[in-house]
């Protein structure tokens, strides 16, 4: 579902400095990778470079059989807007969009019919448990609330790979532990490939693959769950 | 407030370089047009003023009558009395050039009286080369009592030995069919002055100066000026010199029993009182302009401190939870209101010295109306108006602050320091209520029932801002009912900016504010415009029914037509009937302007022929009635309260003489009033057998031009102005256009500052909403995308600005059309709205918004989206 073979990328700098050394990953579909690393090592780029919103210096990533760097910026936002899902540490619910409003955003983007797309994302609503209160505003919820609303649009069109930078930082350790169980949990059912980039050790032990981003590549931490 | 937490708050203004550069040039032009208005209007007042000084001289009082003049025989009752220590008799011509499109103003004086009761009026003989002070006329200290000799004030011998440059304004009043920028010969030339009486041209010889005078005048022997211009037995004015001891008001009361009727005393300075009567609604209505102009600066004002009070919001929270007092929070946003305000108010004052400056070199004093023309004032420096300005300029920052302000002091730190608090309190509301809107449409409806005060429409004006309000304050209610209509689009980008919009209808207040007053002023100014014209142009049609017409002068002017000049016209070949107008002006009181009396043959006016444009009445003179009939203007009507079957007594031939009112007509050359009476009654009642016009209709299949040539011929063409009556339409819709130039280039203004106002409150939002954007971009929205979301808003948002502006602007044409012009200037009009130039002004406007909105939004869809998801809303 996600290949990353030989990627490099290089920051501008006296002198400059590899980020990513020939770095290899795949991910298959409905198995979920956490990556970790210290501060500053590149996780977060990594994500960035895997949805085309960061260039990269060499190597190749795939993403459902479509190489990155042959798409221009509008072709890279359509693969994004078929492809992807994005979890923020932030939430990002637009506050004047209903929560299936919000589900159905990138159902709507896909130019779904509007009552296909608003039946979807109050479906999506009742797995992660806010099924009753989609016609509510994002400001009647919680932070554990709105990351559950985040994680129902990231997967409503049913993408090849979703990406979750902290999604956890946020929120409380029970709260985090109980919305993190929910997205690996609709990952599986969806085949969906996840990456997951957290600080959090206890976070990260819940993925399928543990892998430490060290001096420009990836390394196993540890295999299965 | 230290000095440290205060450069925190004013250092805020220049990190929003655009907005706060956009507020200010808006306070700055609302403060520079009204003052420009006010300095130019106040300059011309007071060169008119010291034009009254110097003409009154010491007198303590002036007899004053028609522009006709009345008996001499008034003077010597006058001078005799003891209350009087001295009087002096003046004779005042508005001499007509032949061949010129200027006049003269030539002063017939006493020069035994002069020295005692005008002495800055005394002429001087001047020897000039060829020419010694005997050629002057005999011996020089005499020469000034010499029936031919004029002295010129240096202003008018400059003008005067030049040639004239035709222009369009002027040729179109005197309809002389001259190419604009033609020259005209000069009218002093080898020492002698050309000017005409009646049809007949007169040679007066320049025979020195009046050192104290300025302006376009010429002194004479009060007895030349009675022979050479056939005014024989008739003054104009007497100034008086009061005898020691003796109060003016005592005085008026001993002397005013000895006035015939039409005459009046008054002091002088009520002559320039009465200028500004004359001008003061047209300069009340570009002041009303002016106003509206700033009114959406402070909108303007509001809407970019609001969205800087929410892109804030966090900081505001820190200074709080730091220890930061509510009150010194408040006190630190309406400084930074303040700042904007003085600084846009002292810009504006400069601005408005120049405007003023530019427009005294461009269009006189007059502000194209020509109330004024004439003079040449100079712009002088007002501290006291241009402080006041800058005041209102602070005003309209701190009042565009304030709602801001409070808002801000109202926020919770802890609650805003939280992360996510943007979801939990969307974006900035502006808080309105619908009923408020509701209530002050009400008072407005009250508002119009006022009467005018002072003859200012204030009940009308009031109106006007409470719409504005009321418009304003009812555009959430507005977006409510709109936006579910227009909920059927399929496009995501359509479902965003709808969604946004019907989420936060209040934000539209925001936004739209500055929109709603500036269409609203642009749409209400365009109906006006649009159905005064179409009435001028109709009233045209039906004032100018003949083929040809022929005059010697304006009315004003020395130039007339007599009966042996009607015979030779009516002898022309291929002229089939004549008929004419005597316009005199009377004067009613001494302290309204002078009363226009038309005398015109009734027959014709009985059957129609004239085309007397009636509005209630009859054509027809009442029958059996026992005094002569008269029809009378909508300003005499309302001016007088007379209906018809009322009797209107007028003064004239020195006494009172009553007429039924038979028909009030629509007439809008004559501000001040008119009156058309038979012309054999005015023969009747005053001899006068002058004619000012003469409408000509040829006989069937005669070309009007050939008649023209004829008369020309005949008269000469230097003595006589003949025009179709396309021309005469076509150049009086010209000076129609020219006077509204100045309220056309204040909509402009009005409009560009309401695009400010979408500029910054998009650029405010866009930058606020960049974590928005990021999360867009993640999800597949591509940068042009983004664009067209801002570019659609920004339009939605215009567009109810828009219609809210088109609906208020409806509402305040009724209220221009019905109660401001009926009560200013006391004309009706027939309501012509320009649907086809509303409906391209207003999708433009959406169109431009959504432009600007995306154009003001670059900056926020250029950041990366990887950084803006990383920013904390």
């Amino acid at each position: 579902m996600l290949q990353l073979s030989g990627l490099i990328k290089t920051l501008p700098g006296a002198p400059p400095r590899v980020l990513f050394d020939a770095l290899e990953l795949q991910v298959a579909g409905g198995e979920c990778v956490a990556i970790v690393g210290e501060s500053g090592v590149g996780k977060s780029t990594l994500l960035n470079c895997i949805a085309g919103l960061e260039p990269f210096d060499g190597g190749e990533i795939r993403v459902a059989g479509t190489e990155l760097a042959r798409l221009d910026d509008d072709g890279l936002a359509r693969l994004r807007r078929r492809h992807f899902g994005f979890v923020f540490q932030a939430f990002h619910i637009l506050p004047h969009l209903s929560l299936a409003q919000n589900v159905a955003l990138p159902l709507w983007l896909l130019q779904q019919p509007e009552a296909e797309a608003d039946r979807r994302a109050r479906e999506m609503l009742g797995r992660v448990g806010l099924g009753r209160r989609a016609d509510d505003s994002p400001h009647l919820l919680s932070g554990g609330e709105l990351q559950r609303v985040a994680i129902a649009r990231a997967l409503v069109h049913q993408p090849a790979v979703v990406l979750a930078d902290e999604p956890t930082g946020n929120l409380d350790p029970g709260r985090a532990m109980e919305v993190l169980d929910l997205l690996l949990e609709q990952l599986r059912a969806r085949s969906a490939a996840g990456i997951l980039v957290t600080h959090s050790r206890a976070a990260a032990a819940r993925a399928d693959r543990v892998m430490e981003l060290v001096d420009g590549r990836l390394h196993a931490v540890r295999h299965g769950s | 407030m230290n000095t440290r937490l205060r450069h925190l708050f004013l250092a805020s203004l220049l990190r929003r370089r655009l907005a706060t550069a956009l507020s200010l040039v808006a306070i700055a032009l609302g403060v520079a047009l009204g003052l420009a208005v006010q300095l130019i209007h106040g300059a011309a007042l007071d060169e008119f003023g010291r034009g009254v000084r110097l003409l009154a001289g010491e007198a303590d009082l002036q007899v004053v009558g028609a522009r006709e003049g009345f008996d001499e025989s008034l003077y010597p009752l006058l001078a005799m009395r003891p209350e009087v220590a001295a009087a002096s008799p003046v004779l005042e011509i508005e001499a007509r050039l032949p061949g010129r499109d200027d006049s003269l103003r030539i002063l017939g004086l006493d020069l035994f009286r002069v020295m005692q009761v005008q002495p800055g009026l005394m002429p001087r003989v001047v020897a000039t080369a060829g020419r010694d002070v005997d050629d002057a006329g005999g011996d020089g200290r005499l020469a000034a009592l010499q029936p031919s000799n004029l002295f010129l004030s240096a202003d008018a011998r400059a003008l005067l030995e030049q040639p004239l440059r035709v222009d369009g304004r002027q040729q179109a009043a005197e309809g002389n069919g001259r190419a604009e920028g033609e020259l005209q010969p000069p009218a002093v030339q080898d020492g002698w002055l050309l000017a005409q009486s009646g049809l007949r041209s007169l040679r007066l010889r320049v025979a020195g100066e009046v050192p104290g005078a300025s302006g376009l005048v010429g002194v004479m022997d009060i007895a030349g000026v009675q022979q050479h211009f056939e005014r024989l037995g008739q003054l104009s004015r007497i100034d008086l010199k009061l005898a020691d001891g003796i109060a003016v008001d005592t005085a008026m009361r001993a002397l005013a029993p000895l006035l015939p009727a039409g005459v009046a005393l008054r002091v002088p300075e009520a002559a320039a009182s009465e200028a500004g009567t004359l001008s003061r609604a047209y300069r009340v209505n570009l002041t009303m302009l002016a106003a509206i102009a700033l009114l959406t600066g402070g909108f303007l004002v509001f809407s970019t401190q609001l969205l800087a009070v929410a892109r804030r919001r966090r900081e505001f929270a820190l200074l709080r939870a730091l220890g930061l007092e509510r009150r010194a929070l408040m006190h630190g946003l309406l400084a930074e209101g303040a700042l904007v305000g003085l600084v846009g108010g002292l810009l504006g004052v400069v601005l408005g010295h120049a405007l003023a400056g530019g427009a005294f070199r461009l269009v006189g004093g007059d502000l194209g109306a020509g109330f004024f023309r004439g003079l040449a004032p100079s712009l002088q420096v007002d501290p006291v108006l241009s402080l006041a300005y800058l005041l209102l300029g602070v005003a309209a920052g701190v009042l565009g602050t304030w709602v801001p302000a409070h808002e801000a002091a109202r926020v919770a730190p802890a609650r805003a320091l939280r992360a996510g608090e943007a979801e939990r309190t969307g974006l900035p509301q502006a808080k309105v209520d619908g009923r408020l809107a509701g209530g002050l449409l009400g008072l407005a409806a009250l508002a119009c029932l006022l009467p005018p005060q002072g003859g200012i429409p204030v009940g009308g004006y009031a109106a006007v801002a409470l719409v504005l309000a009321a418009a304003v304050l009812a555009l959430p209610a507005l977006a409510r009912a709109v936006l579910p209509l227009l909920e059927h689009g399929r496009s995501v980008l359509w479902r965003l900016a709808h969604a946004r919009l019907s989420a936060t209808p209040a934000q539209a207040v925001v936004a739209g504010a500055g929109v709603i007053a500036s269409v609203a002023l642009a749409v209400s100014m365009a109906i006006m415009v649009s159905s005064f014209r179409v009435s001028v142009d109709e009233w045209l049609g039906q004032v100018l029914p003949a083929d040809l017409y022929v005059r010697a002068s304006s009315s004003a002017a020395s130039g007339y037509l007599d009966p042996s000049a009607l015979a030779t016209i009516a002898a022309v070949e291929g002229v089939a009937a004549v008929d004419t107008t005597r316009l005199v002006n009377l004067r009613l009181s001494d302290t309204e302007p002078l009363f226009s009396l038309l005398a015109r043959p009734v027959n014709a006016v009985g059957q129609g022929e004239w085309g007397l444009p009636l509005v209630a009445g009859s054509l027809v003179a009442p029958a059996g009635a026992t005094l002569p009939a008269t029809w009378v203007s909508e300003a005499a009507a309302d001016r007088h309260r007379l209906v018809p079957g009322s009797v209107f007594e007028l003064p004239i031939g020195g006494r009172m003489q009553g007429f039924v009112v038979a028909g009030i007509w629509r007439d809008y050359a004559r501000q001040h009033g008119a009156a058309l009476i038979d012309s054999r009654d005015y023969v009747a009642l005053t001899g006068d057998t002058r004619i000012n016009d003469v409408a000509i209709r040829v006989a069937a299949g005669v070309d009007p031009h050939s008649v023209s040539e004829t008369l020309r011929q005949r008269f000469g063409p230097e003595h006589i102005a003949v025009a179709l009556p396309g021309e005469i339409r076509a150049l009086s819709l010209e000076i129609f256009d020219r006077t509204f130039l100045i309220t056309y280039l204040m909509e402009a203004v009005a409009i560009l500052i309401g695009l400010f106002g979408i500029a910054t409150t998009f650029a405010a939002l866009a930058t606020t909403r960049q974590g928005e954007f990021g999360m867009l971009r993640h999800l597949g929205l591509t940068r042009g995308e983004i664009g067209r979301l801002i570019a659609l808003e920004g339009a939605l948002t215009a567009g109810l600005g828009v219609l809210a502006g088109l609906l208020a602007g409806g509402a305040i044409a009724w209220v221009l059309i019905e109660i401001i012009n009926r009560q200013s200037f006391h004309w009706s009009m027939d309501l012509a709205v320009p649907w086809l130039a509303l409906g391209v002004f207003a999708t433009s406007l959406v169109v431009l918004a959504g432009g600007v909105a995306r154009l003001a939004g670059r900056h926020a869809m250029q950041r990366s989206a990887v950084q803006a998801v990383k920013a904390d809303w």
